[in-house]
């Protein structure tokens, strides 16, 4: 690891102000994912700013009757929370079903958001990557690309987003409430991560000088109906080949809502809102299911070797769906 | 030849090295280390302690043989840096013996036979601790999902989730 110099924060106004007086400085909180890449010298801060020691490390319950989870909260503690098993009970299967239990200790919320990509070449320093050093070229489009997006790449980069948590935030329509030296805004959970396009070194649409606060959810919980599956190539402690997040609200055997989010398949999680409203008030039946997979995989594009992520996705939709209605066939 | 010299290295002329006084307590007793501010947890036990039974696999989170209880809770301590854990307790192999008294979990790795060569036992033994503390392990499944952080090479798996079990079952009586 290279040299930094290092401050701990006590509260977020000073954390703020300590980044914005130091050049090339980044915050740091379960660091399970940053001082990793530190070590490979792929991201190489010059200051560190600790934020463990402010106060956003509560999960309490919203005006609105949703739950806001703080930033700082560890990704085990979330998930075994009572609340969250109760009323949120896809997110607390999404968030379980990534990392390990020793990562899960430490690894805050507001982390998960931003845990980068797990692309091969992002992580092969003698490879060019367009994510790592802007200009340098994808190595994954013409070469080993199995891990790869299928939804919403561009030609500078075909990475995905390794977060199983945020595949189940995308299905909850959460809202990530951040601060800066501008104030605070809100970011609904669809806008927050961003698609490659011609900046791929951009993961998300939080600025450098803004910390993230909270991730609070929405009363709408489904927690009657919902499901979250991943593939991957072993049973545990991988990362996802194909994942899903199904929430669906039903009337008897009639959905009235649905909600279908894919992980491990684009640079952000992915929805398809067109082709989850074809199963408004519709009957829950397999048939009814794969027309809408059908529809969510409309568009998408394969590279040299994750054509079987297609197929995949198609299968994966028709299953979440079958479990979340819990229907056999 | 003087750091100012090395006109090839200019990263070198700038380099300045940031220590701190951390205080942990480590096995029960509570240490004042000064450390770089870069200084792992584990590097810490391993390079200034000299407590070698927590070992460095990959040194990236993935291995789990660097596996510690931090305030009861295992952690991977190749990812955590020791100046942000001023004031923990941390526990590591060489703390849960009581005099030549091996702790249960110990025992039971030798009495099961969960280890060929060892290298990932000491992080294997903290971690079914943390299982133990957690409570949430149920099943076999949830077992083996739960120590998934742990890799063990030889493959002594099968072994070490009877220890496990036992563990578990030995925490309910």
């Amino acid at each position: 690891m290279r040299p930094f110099s290092f401050t701990k924060a006590g509260d977020i106004a000073s954390a703020l102000k300590i980044n914005s007086e130091t050049e090339k400085a980044k915050f740091i909180a379960g660091g399970t994912n940053l001082l990793d890449l530190m070590k490979f010298d792929i991201m190489h801060p010059k200051h560190l700013i600790d934020i463990t020691g402010v106060a956003l490390k509560t999960i309490e319950n919203t005006e609105d009757g949703g739950l806001r989870l703080g930033a700082l909260v560890s990704n085990a503690d979330t998930a075994y929370h009572e609340e969250v098993e109760k009323r949120y009970p896809l997110l607390s299967n999404a968030i379980l079903a990534g990392a390990s239990a020793q990562l899960r200790n430490k690894a805050t919320n507001g982390g998960n958001l931003l845990q980068r990509t797990r692309c091969y070449y992002f992580y092969d320093l003698t490879t060019p990557c367009n994510k790592r050093e802007p200009g340098t070229g994808c190595s994954a489009i013409n070469g080993y690309n199995r891990l790869h997006a299928i939804f919403g790449a561009s030609e500078q980069c075909i990475a995905t987003h390794p977060s199983d948590m945020c595949v189940a935030l995308a299905a909850l329509e959460a809202t990530v409430q951040v601060t800066g030296p501008n104030g605070d805004r809100s970011i609904a959970f669809e806008d927050f991560h961003r698609l490659p396009g011609d900046t791929p070194e951009k993961d998300s649409n939080l600025s450098e000088d803004e910390i993230i606060i909270s991730i609070d959810l929405p009363p709408k919980g489904f927690s009657e109906n919902f499901t979250y599956i991943k593939n991957r190539d072993r049973a545990s402690y991988s990362f996802a080949l194909v994942s899903m997040a199904v929430g669906l609200e039903m009337e008897n055997d009639t959905i009235k809502e649905a909600r279908i989010a894919l992980g491990g398949v684009a640079h952000k999680p992915w929805r398809n809102k067109e082709a989850e409203a074809l199963l408004e008030n519709k009957k829950a039946t397999k048939e009814n299911f794969e027309k809408v997979a059908d529809a969510i995989i409309n568009g998408a594009k394969a590279y040299q070797y994750n054509e079987f992520k297609i197929e995949l996705a198609r299968r994966t939709v028709v299953r979440a769906l079958m479990q979340a209605a819990k229907i056999d066939k | 030849m003087t750091n100012s010299e090395r006109k090839d290295q200019p990263e070198a002329a700038t380099f300045s090295v940031e220590k701190r006084k951390v205080s942990l307590t480590i096995n029960g007793v509570k240490q004042e280390i000064e450390v770089e501010v870069w200084t792992s947890i584990l590097d810490l036990l391993r390079e200034h302690l000299h407590l070698t039974g927590t070992k460095k696999g990959c040194d990236h989170g993935q291995c789990g043989a660097c596996t510690v209880l931090m305030d009861g809770k295992r952690i991977n301590s190749c990812l955590s840096l020791a100046v942000m854990h001023d004031g923990a307790e941390i526990t590591t192999v060489e703390g849960l013996a009581t005099g030549d008294k091996l702790h249960p979990v110990q025992e039971a790795f030798i009495e099961h036979d969960a280890f060929q060569c060892g290298y990932c036992t000491p992080g294997q033994i903290c971690s079914t601790i943390g299982l133990v503390n957690e409570g949430k392990a149920k099943t076999l499944e949830d077992i083996r999902d739960l120590m998934s952080g742990n890799i063990c090479r030889c493959g002594a798996y099968n072994n070490i989730v009877k220890v496990v079990q036992e563990a578990l079952e030995r925490s309910r009586s």
